[in-house]
């Protein structure tokens, strides 16, 4: 009985807070993006030939980010019936957007507006008792150009 | 020292090509970190110890490699690729390699 007690707190603590903190994040995330949305992130590998005065950097952004009790709860109820397990595909979306608004940020730091040759890099980096994924950690990576004239003064 | 993950930089040639660099780190956070990181896998969210862990042992992995490249005397360091892996509970590798050039 004591057991499901502690169960049931857990799964609503991390019910609610979970919603909480992925609403707050969400929020923010869409307004980093519109802030930073001069900043121009392609994956090509080529830099057009205009760029050629530019000096390069190597910027990186990442973020570890782990989802709460309730939804690791519900993603496990999943494996038993098989599909999509949608709060699993919430938490890596925000890991990507993340880890790309903080590469962009460190390139608009340093006074690019380009960045190319963005890889994406995810890794699970701490496992819990059962093996389940619960957290994943995002690195997101690319050259940005520094136009000269702003280098130089 | 130019670090990039581009094959090819515009408007510099590559005159010499000395061969793959790499830098590599293991690291981990203390156990009140750790405790934190499990509170956090109740409530979700970011695990901001582990953020900040993960980005100095990179920074720490390139600096490495750029050591190396400089000791063979490249002035550049291209087509930069990381990799993570963990070694154990709460310790994680971190590893930057490249190909070392000579620019012009």
């Amino acid at each position: 009985m004591a057991d499901l007690i502690v169960l049931a707190t857990l799964l609503a603590f991390g019910y609610f807070f979970g919603r909480f903190y992925e609403k707050r994040h969400y929020n923010s995330i869409i307004k980093r993006e519109a802030k930073l949305r001069h900043i121009t992130a392609v994956a090509s590998r080529i830099p057009p030939l205009s760029q050629t005065q530019d000096a390069p950097i190597l910027v990186t952004g990442s973020v570890v980010i782990s989802v709460d009790y309730f939804k690791r709860f519900l993603a496990s109820l999943r494996t038993l019936v098989g599909g999509r397990v949608v709060s699993y595909e919430s938490l890596l979306d925000r890991a990507r957007r993340e880890a790309i608004l903080r590469m962009k940020q460190r390139a608009d730091e340093s006074g690019a507006n380009k960045v190319f040759n963005i890889k994406l890099e995810t890794a699970s980096i701490s496992k819990n008792a059962r093996g389940n994924i619960g957290s994943v950690e995002v690195l997101a990576y690319g050259t940005a150009f520094k136009p000269v004239s702003q280098q130089e003064s | 020292m130019i670090v990039s993950n581009m094959e090819i930089i515009p408007g510099k040639h590559i005159a010499e090509h000395l061969g793959l660099v790499q830098g590599s780190t293991v690291r981990t956070k203390h156990v009140g970190r750790d405790i934190l990181a499990s509170l956090k896998n109740i409530f979700g969210g970011e695990l901001h110890g582990y953020t900040e862990l993960l980005h100095e042992s990179r920074e720490e992995a390139v600096n490495r490699m750029k050591q190396q490249a400089e000791a063979i005397g490249a002035n550049a360091v291209l087509n930069v690729r990381f990799s993570t892996s963990s070694v154990t509970q709460g310790a994680a590798e971190l590893f930057a390699y490249g190909t070392a050039v000579r620019m012009e």
